[in-house]
């Protein structure tokens, strides 16, 4: 049984003072299901995740107390993309025929304040200023850059179209899209990468209705089919944040091991997605992950982002709603803001953002600490 | 009578003229780790043995911290007094890399390739006024 996305609902991402990280969640999820044209009555399951929200299963106490299967999931950045893996599964098996994938967060200011017991560390590591996940994006593009010749004007240029396509995003939180002088000229805050090339922890709320694909024109008249959908983590020697040290040889990332698995099960490769959603943390993700999911030789991100192949008019565009860059990252709902973007897009619904030329099959990315990544193949 | 010691046990030698990183090699497919790992994360062996890493490598990447990160980070320094320091792996004669402060702190100090060697340095002292103390890494010869 194929599975399919016929409600998609957001929350905007940023800052909504009066809300909780529930509140928002319960939004997104109310969005999603009246876009689908059903209520949470008639949702057999759902999967969702938040790390600083709360527990996703209190959603009930907001949405209805009608005695569903709720899983809480917890995967760092893939929690989104894990839900979805989850609810796919779901269908897939036969066990249910329609449900809700939610995420949500509400981060506090600032860069997250991770503790090393909880990542297996002593406590020298934080304690010595280690622990820092700028860091690490720092160093990861600086020696990818030395490897395959990427400049900084490339770093500029990707930051540039993320908050070029925020400015026409209307749900995205920075609308306001920023010179290559601003950019240039702002405060560095790991070497190569400055303040405009990352992105912050936000709030937000990401929702999906999914169902069995024979029953999908009941929900909507222009459902999307979730081809697949894989999660991966780390294998021996991928360069990982928090590493005290990393192994002589360097392995792939668990991003290329969970592109080449989505790419096999959806049975299409990478000349055939129309549009795409790689996951921006910082410029430089974005310009190594276009390598990663095998859309371009690594080395080739200069050539393409100097023609504007990764445009909303290119041959490939990327991150079409400004990517986290221009939308922040509420890491529970951040996977399926994804999703959402590139639904969106395939339903020929992204106004002035909109893809040309009728996109028919889109892709998902989505990658994080300690080495995680998710991919989602859809097609319309 | 306040002395130096390690902030951690296990890191690196001590007391040492010449210190060297510590770490652990695998008895099974012969791995090396950083910092000591009694299960091996190569091939998931559960025999392994502390062994010396050295104290020279060459500098894979690196980045600067640039300004005073918040908890865990925590030493004597206020935002005052901080000053940015740098981050990189330095890859040892072994292959392996090892995640390191650098005495080195601006862009044109710090070069991918080039010599390292291993110093000790002090962190912040504890509670009955000791100084604790962390490794890092500098340019070779470099005592500017």
């Amino acid at each position: 049984m194929d599975v399919a996305i016929v409600g998609l609902g957001l929350h905007p991402f940023g800052r909504s003072p009066t809300m909780s990280g529930l509140e928002q969640g319960a939004a997104a999820a109310r969005a999603a299901m009246a876009d689908a044209g059903t209520d949470f009555k008639s949702m057999q399951f759902a999967f969702g995740g938040s790390q600083d929200g709360g527990n996703a299963d209190s959603l009930v106490n907001l949405l209805g107390l009608t005695g569903l299967q709720f899983t809480n999931v917890a995967n760092g950045c893939a929690t989104g993309g894990s839900s979805l893996n989850a609810a796919y599964s779901a269908i897939k098996s036969g066990q249910y025929d329609v449900g809700l994938v939610v995420g949500f967060d509400k981060h506090d200011r600032g860069a997250f304040n991770p503790q090393p017991a909880e990542w297996g560390l002593d406590d020298w590591y934080g304690e010595t200023g280690l622990m820092l996940t700028t860091q690490y994006f720092g160093m990861k593009i600086q020696r990818y850059m030395h490897d395959h010749n990427i400049s900084r004007d490339t770093l500029i240029r990707v930051a540039e179209k993320a908050f070029r396509n925020g400015s026409i995003t209307p749900t995205a939180w920075r609308k306001t899209a920023l010179s290559w002088e601003e950019i240039d000229n702002a405060p560095m805050v790991s070497e190569p990468l400055n303040k405009y090339m990352f992105c912050s922890p936000a709030e937000g709320g990401c929702a999906l209705v999914v169902c069995r694909a024979d029953i999908a024109e009941r929900f909507h008249p222009r459902p999307v089919y979730l081809k697949t959908a894989v999660v991966r983590s780390r294998n021996y020697g991928s360069f990982e944040v928090f590493s005290p040290s990393q192994a002589p040889e360097v392995a792939d990332s668990p991003t290329v091991t969970a592109s080449r698995a989505a790419f096999e099960l959806a049975g299409v490769g990478p000349q055939d997605i129309d549009v795409a959603q790689l996951q921006d943390t910082e410029v430089g993700a974005e310009i190594m992950h276009m390598a990663e999911n095998g859309f371009c030789e690594h080395g080739e991100q200069e050539k393409w982002l100097a023609e504007g192949v990764t445009e909303i008019g290119g041959r490939l565009p990327v991150n079409t709603d400004g990517g986290c860059l221009a939308n922040g990252e509420p890491v529970g709902a951040s996977g399926l803001r994804q999703v959402h973007e590139i639904c969106m897009q395939l339903r020929g619904e992204a106004g002035a953002r909109q893809v040309p030329n009728e996109p028919k099959v889109g892709y998902t990315h989505v990658y994080g600490a300690p080495g995680i990544s998710g991919v989602n193949i859809l097609a319309r | 009578m306040s002395e130096a010691k390690p902030l951690h046990q296990g890191l690196f030698t001590w007391p040492d003229a010449s210190p060297s990183l510590l770490g652990s090699r695998c008895n099974h497919c012969g791995e090396c780790a950083f910092p000591f790992q009694s299960s091996c994360r190569a091939c998931s062996g559960t025999d392994t043995e502390e062994t010396s890493l050295g104290n020279t490598g060459t500098l894979w990447t690196w980045t600067i911290q640039s300004f005073m990160p918040k908890s865990p980070y925590r030493t004597d320094e206020t935002p005052e007094t901080f000053s940015p320091y740098g981050v990189g792996y330095v890859e040892l004669p072994c292959g392996l890399k090892i995640e390191s402060r650098l005495r080195e702190n601006t862009p044109d100090t710090l070069r991918i390739g080039m010599p390292m060697e291993l110093e000790i340095v002090r962190v912040r002292a504890d509670d009955e006024g000791n100084d604790l103390l962390t490794f890092q890494f500098k340019a070779s010869g470099g005592d500017h």
